[in-house]
């Protein structure tokens, strides 16, 4: 076992890990945030995205321990302590950006970090960005609505 | 103002969205129960063999595991029921062998669940998986629907593989009609085998109690009622009451979702045996050898012609592939829910369609967004876009000539449409496309080397299943009605229990505004509840795209009662007549007054009954309806693919694709286009990318999203969809249609059609890939 310490979502965290823990498990199963999905075993459907240090990454596709140090933000440290929604979040509601839920953490933890790194996108941008992740039930239209309407607010 | 203008017919955001968008959804996979245990299920390699022997000693020992069950534990449990049957043309019934729990004593597809084991860790129950010792003796596989018939046989009962020969329509007529034609179209093609993938695996987590006896399944599932129904009544002989089932929020179903799997099946059993709850959620590459899958279908349609371009008549063979076992709807969608859509939007006169299904070393078949509509609609477009490309008719205007245009229209094959306006879609829809503009931008494409080609598809569908005496007459095992309940509060506030299920279609949206509309009160003093046994009375479930037309209705039913008595009860307190009170806006008035009392006062006197009409009412204000409708509704439309074909590398991207639907009534503008969005997504998904594919051998080739093409933000298009005016629906109140499934039906069609009329061509078989393409525009040069 591995001593892992860590930022999620602003506070910090120590636990103990088994080295071959994927980060994925360590946020599911150890810390029970729940709102960040698995939907494949292949790191190809983007549903376990979150931002380390920043930065987009799937989680189903590092170990936790590799986390060692860094800031971890999951869909649930997104929104304001008083439960104002962050604009992407605002944005995919308004847009009708998503349908079942399942992929929308990812999808969204992926636009804002779209968002940041090419705040003036062009449609065709948003839908080579957004390639890393799978949603089956929007069609993606709506998806990249929200992506620009969110990246002009 | 009336009230109506508020929430009907309004782009009312969702209000589910809040859970999902902060990470607070519960879906089945996010429930851990006290004292859980894991199941993981030990899977055929083979397509096809026989176990000779099966050790579990080591596994047994491992560290963690609990318990290992395999076939033979299951040998006394019913088998997996198919929920319809199918009768050959001789009359006698369709063969159905067993479908076990587990494994007895043979493998039919790879996937096949051969043992559970059940640990106190997932990687714990993984690694006795890996212990357990099997001896297989191989036999041979087939996974081609068209070599089925001379292949060693998966079952007993069925040497040749069938499981039925089945047909409708006037054989005779039909053949008749074809020796007066003045020209035939034929054509042969596969409807690719699809592989649903709602990015929410299958899931399940079962617990016993053995205090009070009951059993509660949390599954990921699209009509928990059903599921407990089979799963008790047919499977595990467990008293329906003593058995909760919760499908709590689902990450998409598609009809996946729908069926009766023997994964949770098996869970439910073993969590009595082991007296802990166990969660099992699939992985990925098992729900590709797992989920059911859809379509594949081989046909070969003709259509007959008069010197005019009228059809007189129209032929199909169809070869279904059903996979290794009859899953819960399997046998209806090549049949009931495909070859009943043979007419189209045509009036042709006669039409006999005739159904070969088999058995083969492959996941079971089912119902997938559609369902047997999206390959009528493929049979049906693609042949009549070929018969105008033949006859040198613009595809628009033969279609014109033969559309239906006085309703009610029976078709020679079992249905009868209601209402419909198919010039109305199709003309709207050539506007919005810019149909006149195409020979521009056709030769602005030619100028740089590229086939610009355009497609239609003027489709119809026939959901809002079903009227359950319609359904039964033709095999169904189940009634399909919807069963809904309106609890009103004392304060007014009110919980509605409904049948239905939502998995991303809005229904606490949708059915909250149609409760609003009725009763005049805020969205915000409306509930909607769904999925949970333990709490809605009852329910049929969401697939076929009928909720809002048959769960609505039943919601509706049940506010009719709610307001019937409510007047009654209004009148007491006004001292007037009963037939004077009007309900308004949340008001109860007695008419020509200006006497009135707000909902909430009645709701109070209702559960206060102080002063209240004793001898003549129960106190309370709580009803519930079932309601069974007395059709199908038949959303209808035309849609127009227009793409540009790289001749050198056979790579086509869709310029534009342009959809007007009409779905009669609509509640939420924006939650349909949606729908018709992802339909739009999977029909070109279908067309241009998805395949699951099988070798010879029957192994999955295409079993991870690093061999199944998923359409990706960048496949897809922006699309135009227009929901058209409409033609409500004649038969239920608010006179809406079907629209979950519309975009999967209709766009496979327009695409091909378009690649076809690019590259000069008779044929091209899904998906189009660049290789399938480039081939052909080789080909054809």
């Amino acid at each position: 076992m591995s001593m892992l310490t860590l930022t999620v979502n602003g506070k910090r965290v120590k636990r103990e890990v088994s080295p071959q823990t994927l980060l994925t498990d360590f946020i599911r199963e150890h810390l029970r945030l729940t709102g960040t999905h698995v939907g494949c075993d292949t790191a190809q459907c983007g549903a376990c995205t979150v931002h380390l240090d920043g930065h987009a990454v799937k989680a189903c596709n590092m170990l936790a321990v590799q986390a060692e140090g860094m800031a971890l933000t999951t869909i649930e440290g997104l929104a304001g302590a008083d439960g104002t929604m962050h604009p992407m979040q605002a944005a995919f509601n308004a847009c009708h950006g998503l349908q079942c839920g399942f992929c929308t953490p990812g999808m969204v933890m992926s636009a804002i970090d779209l968002v940041k790194h090419h705040p003036h996108a062009t449609e065709t941008q948003i839908r080579e960005g957004l390639e890393g992740n799978f949603c089956r039930c929007t069609g993606y239209q709506n998806i990249v609505r929200a992506v620009q309407q969110a990246a002009t607010a | 103002m009336n009230a109506r203008q508020n929430f009907i017919g309004q782009s009312v955001l969702r209000r589910e969205d809040g859970r999902f968008l902060t990470g607070r959804g519960q879906y089945t996979d996010d429930i851990v129960l006290p004292q859980q245990a894991y199941g993981v299920f030990l899977r055929s390699p083979h397509a096809h063999a026989r176990i000779t022997s099966i050790s579990t000693t080591a596994a047994e020992a491992a560290d963690g595991v609990v318990a290992i069950y395999t076939g033979e534990h299951f040998k006394a449990v019913g088998g997996l029921p198919c929920g319809w049957l199918i009768n050959n043309i001789d009359g006698t019934p369709m063969k159905e062998p067993r479908h076990p729990i587990l494994a007895d004593g043979k493998v039919r597809y790879v996937g096949d669940r051969v043992a559970l084991v059940v640990a106190d860790s997932i990687d714990q129950a993984k690694a006795a998986v890996a212990l357990i010792e099997v001896d297989y003796e191989v036999l041979g596989a087939v996974s081609d629907v068209a070599k089925a018939a001379g292949a060693p046989a998966l079952h007993d009962e069925s040497p040749d593989n069938r499981c039925y020969l089945w047909s409708i329509g006037d054989k005779d007529g039909t053949d008749e009609a074809f020796k007066t034609a003045a020209h035939v179209t034929t054509l042969t093609f596969r409807n690719n085998r699809l592989v649903p993938n709602a990015i929410e695996p299958r899931a399940a987590n079962a617990a016993y109690n053995p205090s009070s006896e009951e059993y509660t399944l949390y599954v990921a599932n699209q009509n928990p009622h059903v599921e407990r129904l089979l799963m008790c009544a047919f499977v595990l002989g467990i008293p329906e009451h003593k058995m909760r089932v919760v499908a709590p929020d689902v990450g998409g179903g598609f009809g996946s979702k729908i069926f009766l799997y023997g994964e949770e099946t098996a869970l439910v059993w073993a969590s009595k045996q082991v007296g802990r709850p166990i969660k099992w959620t699939a992985e990925r590459s098992e729900s590709f050898l797992s989920d059911a899958h859809g379509r594949d279908h081989l046909t070969t349609s003709e259509l007959a012609l008069d010197k005019d371009g009228k059809f007189l008549a129209m032929r199909v063979h169809t070869q279904a592939n059903l996979g290794a076992y009859l899953s819960t709807f399997s046998t209806a969608v090549p049949t009931i829910l495909y070859a009943t859509l043979m007419a189209g939007q045509y009036s042709t006169p006669k039409i006999c369609v005739t159904v070969d299904a088999v058995f083969t070393n492959t996941a079971p078949v089912d119902a997938y967004r559609g369902a047997g509509r999206p390959e009528a609609t493929y049979t049906v477009e693609r042949t009549v876009e070929t018969a105008a490309h033949e006859l040198g008719i613009d595809p628009a205007e033969l279609r014109r000539r033969n559309f239906i245009t006085t309703f009610p229209y029976a078709t020679p094959v079992g249905l009868t449409y209601d209402t419909g306006d198919y010039n109305a879609t199709l003309t709207r829809a050539l506007e919005l496309a810019d149909v006149a503009g195409f020979a521009a931008r056709k030769a602005a494409s030619a100028e740089q080397g590229m086939k610009r080609g355009l497609g239609y598809s003027c489709y119809i569908e026939a959901c809002g299943i079903a009227p359950s005496a319609v359904a039964g007459a033709l095999g169904a095992r189940a009634g399909l009605f919807e069963a809904g309940e309106v609890r009103v509060h004392p304060t007014g506030k009110v919980t509605v229990f409904t049948g239905s299920h939502s998995h991303g279609q809005g229904h606490e949206t949708t059915f909250a505004q149609v409760v609003a509309d009725k009763l005049g009160i805020p969205m915000e003093d409306i509930n909607i509840e769904h999925g949970d046994t333990g709490k809605v009375l009852f329910g049929m479930g969401t697939y076929g795209s009928r909720s809002l037309a048959v769960g609505g209705t039943a919601i509706v039913k049940a506010l009719d009662k709610v307001i019937a008595k409510g007047k009654k009860i209004a009148a007491h307190l006004m001292e007037a007549a009963d037939t004077d009170v009007v309900f308004e806006n949340g008001l109860f008035k007695v008419a020509g007054t200006d006497k009135s009392v707000p909902f909430a006062q009645v709701s109070l006197t209702a559960y206060v009954p102080h002063n209240f009409p004793h001898d003549k009412l129960e106190p309370g204000l709580n009803e519930n309806a079932f309601y069974d409708p007395s059709n199908f509704t038949y959303p209808a439309g035309s849609y127009v693919c227009e793409v540009e074909v790289d001749p050198a590398t056979g790579v086509t991207r869709i310029e534009r694709f342009t959809a007007v639907d009409d779905f009669g009534n609509v509640i939420n503008p924006m939650i349909v286009e949606g729908q018709v969005h992802g339909g739009l997504a999977q029909g070109i998904g279908q067309a241009m990318l998805e395949h699951g594919v099988y070798d010879d051998e029957g192994q999955l080739i295409s079993g991870s999203y690093m061999d199944y093409t998923m359409p990706r933000a960048d496949d897809i298009p922006h699309f135009t969809v227009e929901t058209a005016k409409g033609t409500p629906c004649t038969h239920n109140p608010l006179g809406v249609k079907g629209c979950g499934e519309a975009g999967a039906i209709g766009s496979p069609p327009a695409v091909i059609n378009a690649i076809c009329h690019a590259l000069g061509i008779k044929n091209l078989s899904m998906p189009a890939t660049p290789h399938v393409v480039w081939q052909a525009a080789r080909s054809a040069a």
